[in-house]
């Protein structure tokens, strides 16, 4: 138990820490790696608390893909306009006190619902989804995840699905003066665009490009 | 203070989402900053999920903190995708820049 104390402190510290770094840190690159930071303690602690998917699954969905995507557009956009300095910024920092009060109601709000909230005990013993032991936190997940939760899970697939779509059509562009190769025009040529009789005149020649 | 309970993570993810929160008010400069203020807010509600799924002896919360991570990958992917379009056309990401709308 005392093991489990020390983890979740460390952890956890770490975790507090590297987000503050992560509003606070002036280099934008630094934020990214903060985040990273963030993740894999968070991850640390699902693990040692039992959802050993989930810390897994976090650790490849944010760390291999989400933060190296961040890490991707901080580095393709204009590094140089990317300085974050709202502590010391010198232009329109008013907003900097009423901001930090009603931060502070907010976490004191969350602090007090966490002391203050009881639960009726028999109230979570009627569901169909208990966590075993004799099962892995794997197997279980996966009992449910495609039987209960199947209809769910396709929409999530849709998402994503979308999500990509909208992302390729945002960020695509045509480029002017590329030569490219379209075939659907190269086989609907007809003869009469392609080929033309010129009446030549003698001793004139003829003008081949206009 | 050795015994970890629902309590201490429940904190956790109340630190956190203050952090995101705060992240988001007292950021004027940076767009990118934001969006991972809000990756952090999800990552408290996250921890929060599981957190009562563990100590409730639940699974739905580590379902439904599945299906969280699925629609923060696809926001960021559509958000960063946005603010690359945005950075093409207007050759600026300030936030306090932006007030194209203001009319």
């Amino acid at each position: 138990m005392i093991a489990h104390a020390i983890f979740f402190y460390v952890f956890s510290l770490i975790a507090i820490v590297s987000a503050i770094m992560v509003t606070v840190s002036k280099n934008t690159v630094h934020s990214v790696f903060f985040l990273i930071l963030d993740f894999i303690s968070i991850s640390c602690l699902f693990i040692m608390v039992g959802a050993e998917f989930l810390g897994m699954i976090m650790l490849i969905v944010y760390v291999g893909a989400v933060a190296v995507l961040f890490l991707f557009v901080v580095m393709m956009l204009n590094v140089a306009q990317q300085t974050n300095q709202w502590l010391l910024s010198e232009v329109s920092s008013g907003h900097i006190p009423i901001g930090l009060i009603i931060s502070t109601l907010i976490f004191f709000e969350l602090i007090i619902v966490i002391g203050g909230w009881k639960y009726k005990p028999d109230i979570f013993i009627s569901n169909n989804s208990t966590i075993s032991s004799e099962i892995s936190n794997t197997h279980s997940l996966g009992q449910v995840l495609y039987t209960d939760y199947i209809h769910i899970f396709q929409i999530s697939g849709m998402i994503l699905l979308i999500a990509m779509i909208g992302a390729i059509v945002l960020t695509f562009r045509q480029r002017e003066g590329v030569k490219k190769q379209s075939y659907i025009k190269q086989i609907s040529r007809e003869r009469s665009e392609g080929v033309e009789v010129i009446e030549v005149p003698s001793n004139k020649g003829v003008k081949i490009d206009d | 203070m050795t015994e970890i309970g629902l309590g201490h993570y429940l904190t956790l993810g109340a630190v956190i989402f203050t952090i995101g929160i705060v992240g988001i008010f007292l950021n004027r400069k940076n767009i990118i900053v934001i969006l991972m203020s809000i990756e952090l807010i999800l990552l408290a509600v996250n921890i929060n999920l599981v957190s009562f799924s563990i100590y409730l002896n639940d699974l739905s919360g580590q379902v439904f903190t599945l299906f969280i991570l699925t629609v923060a990958a696809a926001e960021a992917a559509i958000g960063l995708a946005i603010i690359v379009v945005y950075y093409r056309n207007s050759g600026t990401i300030r936030v306090e820049e932006i007030d194209k709308l203001k009319g």
